[in-house]
């Protein structure tokens, strides 16, 4: 089923996505001019293929579905989501995945700030972010659970794999960077670990992905080695408070 | 570590004669104030953790318990009072932040008490409620600009979603978390019975609690706990909440020693950690921002709910609600510094916001002068402690009022403002088995329900008094308030005359 959004109101485009996707479960969207929301609260298996540039919030509260965009995301994409996956064959704006709680974001280029803010999991929901270039400032920002993969592919010479206070706040979950972070842009509550076996299989299995998605070269991708980035306590503001 | 200076604020006092060591006080209290010495066959107390709570007096079967204030006495001191001194010894004994409570216990001006209400006398005669008919129900939602029809005479205007309550009295947001399971649902079987709306808090929802859907809000805050698309069609409306009157602009943690198999459950977040809402939404920098938000909830829920938007009242909050109104939130709610809380940084629950009467007046101001008040529902909280004050809000401009404080006094809270120790004898702010089995959903919401049901016949008292047969006849009316020993300033901003004038 294709569907040409042009010039739709998102609110139309909307309605007509959520119409056809009670039946068809294979959506190709033509000419997406910043059409917000694309795929909010959608429920159950399917996949839709978006052409052109989606607007903000997209996958917001999605819950299954998959969702391929040939174009650039926006800002929030995969707001609180809980299920599902997207893939962006571009780059992706600000918060990205914001209390993301499950499903996987793929982003071949790179992400804004604050992306992966606050994302949880919770018993088999674990959400995955995985980032081919750089991110901004703030990335896992009061991050309690969950995975987030900054690849840095592409990056010119000086060029920051992230920006400042990386994983401030963060209280769970993994981050994982390919290539060195100089420790003062890391929030003073994370600390910076050698990789174990476990990390090793996360790693080879999202890179895999990464690199079938958006047609990479594995083994190049892993000849540099990735650090990871964990909390030092789950309970960062335990000893903040004194009765009164 | 140092000799702790602390002295108890509270003395037991127990009547001996009266006393027949039955140790009910002993198995009532959370706090281990009183126990029981085999060898004297009598019952001690250690009131250092007493918080007067209230609890062992009243179960006390001969009455033999009274708590009073801690007689000790620091030299008199009109700067530096005991409680003063008393913070200081707290904050050099642990470096922690002060944790209070409940609201603002400060002595403030209350502007409730400095406005009186008008009576019809000889002309436009007062009405009987008890032989007319009195209407309180009030509709909450955005109003369109205007009403368009065909040829025909079909509405062919779209109607944003609207929601019908009996009564412009509804229960604040307080999450499965801050209280307990069993207060949850003793607020929404009161919300039923009396056709209003409780509002399920930051904390997500029971999933035993959807069959109240038609009476729930559901709360959508920066942490996002429990927030799925499942929950967002829950409800009857969704609530952003921004901020709340007791902390504005500050988060909020619920200790990982709260969140057990059933709030993780709620909440979805693992067993034991800390559930930090950071203190602003991170994708919510601008009013803008704040538009998106609000229609992503729309799209997610086909627009079938409508969107509250709540924030604390602050300094600006004229311009930020003419910002949320023109954001396209349906319901605009206020939060006074009054406002209630499980838990708050004690400065900032005493210092920070504004009297949710200047702020309802100021905001009411400035939507009629935009235009646009018709088109948003104003909802006012943050100390609305009695049927006077639900007449002085809407009088002011409000459209309904939520109670948080009022509602959990019903269910038996004594004010002791320990909300955040888990520790709550009234089975209200604890997740404590023991202690969360007191508190009987069904006893409990008919207390809730009785108190809805005397407010509204209150009322309509009130209004019947002014001659007034509608509650919406009565909105922003302030020609039917008076101030009483008020500034010429504080008139003009409740835009009120003085008693007499």
């Amino acid at each position: 089923m294709e569907v040409v959004a042009g010039y739709k109101h998102y609110e139309q485009l909307n309605q007509e996505i959520k119409q056809h996707f009670e039946h068809c479960k294979n959506i190709v969207l033509q000419n997406v001019m910043g059409q917000r929301y694309i795929g909010d609260g959608l429920q159950g298996k399917g996949k839709i293929t978006i052409y052109g540039t989606p607007g903000n919030d997209l996958a917001a509260y999605m819950n299954g579905p998959e969702i391929e965009i040939y174009g650039n995301g926006q800002d929030a994409l995969g707001n609180t989501m809980n299920a599902g996956t997207v893939t962006v064959h571009g780059h992706a704006g600000d918060t990205v995945g914001y209390a993301m709680r499950g499903g996987e974001i793929f982003i071949q280029g790179n992400a804004g700030y604050r992306v992966g803010i606050h994302m949880k999991a919770y018993k088999q929901h674990k959400p995955v972010i995985v980032i081919g270039g750089k991110a901004g400032d703030f990335l896992g920002e009061y991050m309690a659970g969950g995975i987030l993969m900054l690849l840095g592919l592409g990056l010119e010479e000086k060029e920051e794999i992230v920006g400042k206070y990386c994983a401030t706040g963060m209280h769970g979950g993994v981050i994982y960077i390919r290539g060195e972070v100089d420790d003062c842009q890391l929030g003073k509550e994370v600390k910076s670990m050698p990789l174990e076996e476990e990390d090793k299989q996360i790693i080879d299995r999202y890179v895999k992905r990464y690199c079938d998605y958006f047609k990479q070269d594995f083994k190049a991708v892993m000849q540099t080695p990735f650090i990871k980035i964990i909390a030092y306590n789950k309970r960062p503001y335990k000893n903040l408070y004194t009765a009164n | 570590m140092s000799l702790n200076f602390n002295v108890p604020e509270f003395m037991v006092e127990r009547n001996e004669d009266r006393c027949i060591q039955c140790e009910v006080c002993v198995r009532q209290c959370a706090n281990e104030v009183h126990t029981y010495d085999e060898e004297d066959n009598k019952v001690y107390a250690d009131e250092t953790n007493c918080v007067n709570c209230h609890r062992c007096v009243l179960m006390c079967p001969t009455r033999a318990l009274s708590i009073k204030k801690h007689s000790l006495e620091f030299r008199e001191n009109a700067n530096w009072t005991a409680s003063a001194m008393n913070e200081i010894y707290k904050q050099a004994q642990t470096g922690g932040i002060l944790l209070s409570g409940m609201g603002n216990p400060k002595p403030y001006p209350i502007y409730w008490d400095r406005m009186l209400l008008n009576a019809s006398q000889v002309t436009n005669p007062s009405i009987d409620p008890l032989r007319e008919p009195m209407e309180t129900k009030v509709i909450l939602g955005r109003k369109p600009e205007k009403v368009t029809f065909d040829e025909d005479g079909n509405m062919t205007t779209k109607m944003p979603p609207q929601i019908e309550l009996s009564t412009p009295i509804l229960f604040s947001a307080m999450s499965f978390g801050s209280i307990s399971k069993n207060a949850h649902a003793s607020l929404a079987r009161a919300a039923r019975e009396t056709g209003t709306l409780y509002n399920t808090g930051e904390g997500g929802l029971n999933k035993e609690f959807y069959e109240f859907g038609k009476n729930t809000i559901v709360q959508v805050a920066s942490g996002r706990f429990g927030v799925h698309k499942e929950y967002l069609n829950a409800g009857a409306a969704i609530e952003i909440k921004i901020g709340q009157g007791a902390k504005p602009g500050i988060g909020g943690h619920l200790p990982g020693e709260k969140v057990g198999e059933e709030v993780s459950a709620t909440r979805m977040i693992p067993e034991g950690s800390d559930a930090i809402s950071p203190a602003p939404h991170h994708d919510i920098y601008s009013i803008e921002d704040l538009r998106q938000l609000i229609y992503s909830l729309k799209e997610a829920t086909d627009y079938k709910k409508p969107v509250f938007v709540k924030i604390a009242a602050v300094h600006n909050a004229p311009a930020i609600a003419s910002g949320i109104a023109r954001a396209g939130a349906d319901v605009i709610v206020m939060d006074g510094y009054r406002g209630g809380t499980g838990a708050a940084p004690t400065r900032v629950r005493d210092n920070v916001g504004i009297p949710i009467e200047l702020a309802l007046a100021a905001v009411d101001q400035r939507l009629r002068e935009e235009g646009i008040r018709n088109e948003v529902s104003l909802l006012v909280a943050g100390s609305v402690r009695n049927s006077a004050d639900v007449v002085k809000a809407v009088a002011l401009g409000a459209d309904a009022v939520y109670i948080g404080s009022a509602a959990v006094i019903a269910m038996g809270c004594h004010m002791c403002q320990k909300c955040y120790t888990g520790k709550c004898n009234w089975g209200i702010a604890t997740q404590r088995e023991d202690l969360v089995k007191r508190l009987n959903p069904e006893i409990v919401s008919t207390r809730l329900a009785n108190l809805i049901r005397a407010w509204t016949h209150e009322i309509k008292e009130m209004l019947g008094g002014m001659g007034i047969n509608a509650i919406d006849s009565l909105r922003g009316n302030r020609l039917m308030l008076r101030g009483i020993g008020l500034s010429e300033k504080e008139l003009e901003i409740l835009g009120i005359n003085h008693a007499g004038e």
